[in-house]
């Protein structure tokens, strides 16, 4: 399990537009650079990033080589109902994983 | 004596003259190359996102520092001017660059739930070279925004840390 950081507003108001910013540890190893060896280091990135609000995909992304080591990704969504925020990577050799983060939507 | 070798000479000349004309020319072309190379490779790409269709110049902002000094991570923010509603918003992001071993960097999926068109994200920089970001809107339309980056320290592409 990679650690990750998953900014996330605990409360907001109906229809407010919350900032979510996410970090994961990841080497994001391109593809491209050779090692000690003088070998080509196999590739080994995340390939593709979602967002779930309550079940419906809010936010994605589709990363390649070119995204930093530790991927952050930041974006917006509207806040429409308390529940949750379900974050999923996904990548290289099985890599897979999900987030849960809990909001509460006030009136 | 003079004036009579002179016309002798012209055909010499003019071959000669020719020919470097020709060599310039070619050196030119060698030198040109790589540089029109990468700008070919940066359209086909943004000509594979788009399908085909010329993308505007407007609406979209990208945000970078245009002197970065560690290209291992250069923050990059994209935001498209919309009003992110079900009948009018942006309905994908994407980047690309045009030195880099490959030209695609990244790309978003949005929807009117987004409420605001703006991402961020760190990016890799192998060296200076430029930067394109496209948006599609939700009427099918394409826009761009470009900007020129100078990197002090490249993204490691040769070799181990």
């Amino acid at each position: 399990m990679a650690s990750t950081v998953i900014n996330v507003p605990a409360k907001a108001r109906r229809g407010e537009v919350m900032e979510i910013r996410t970090l994961i540890r990841h080497p994001m190893e391109t593809g491209f650079r050779p090692g000690a060896d003088g070998r080509i280091q196999p590739r080994d990135i995340i390939q593709r990033f979602s967002c779930h609000y309550n079940g419906e995909q809010v936010f994605g992304a589709e990363l390649f080589s070119a995204v930093a080591a530790n991927p952050y990704i930041a974006f917006y969504t509207l806040a429409t109902e308390s529940g949750t925020l379900s974050f999923h990577w996904e990548g290289d050799h099985g890599f897979t994983q999900t987030e849960t983060v809990k909001i509460t939507v006030i009136d | 004596m003079s004036d009579l070798k002179f016309p002798e000479h012209q055909p010499d000349s003019t071959v000669r003259r020719r020919l470097l004309r020709a060599g310039t020319a070619i050196g030119a072309w060698i030198i040109v190359r790589p540089a029109m190379a990468a700008s070919e490779d940066l359209a086909s790409a943004v000509r594979a996102y788009t399908g085909g269709a010329a993308a505007l110049p407007g609406k979209v902002k990208l945000d970078v520092a245009t002197l970065v000094d560690n290209g291992n991570t250069v923050p990059v923010t994209i935001t498209v001017d919309s009003a992110m509603s079900a009948a009018d918003h942006v309905t994908r992001i994407a980047l690309f660059n045009e030195k880099n071993p490959q030209r695609d960097m990244i790309r978003f999926t949005l929807g009117p739930r987004a409420g605001k068109a703006e991402v961020s994200s760190r990016m890799r920089l192998a060296t200076s070279q430029k930067l394109v970001a496209i948006a599609q809107t939700s009427d099918g339309r394409f826009w761009s925004d470009s900007i020129d980056v100078i990197v002090t320290l490249a993204a490691c592409i040769e070799g181990d840390v």
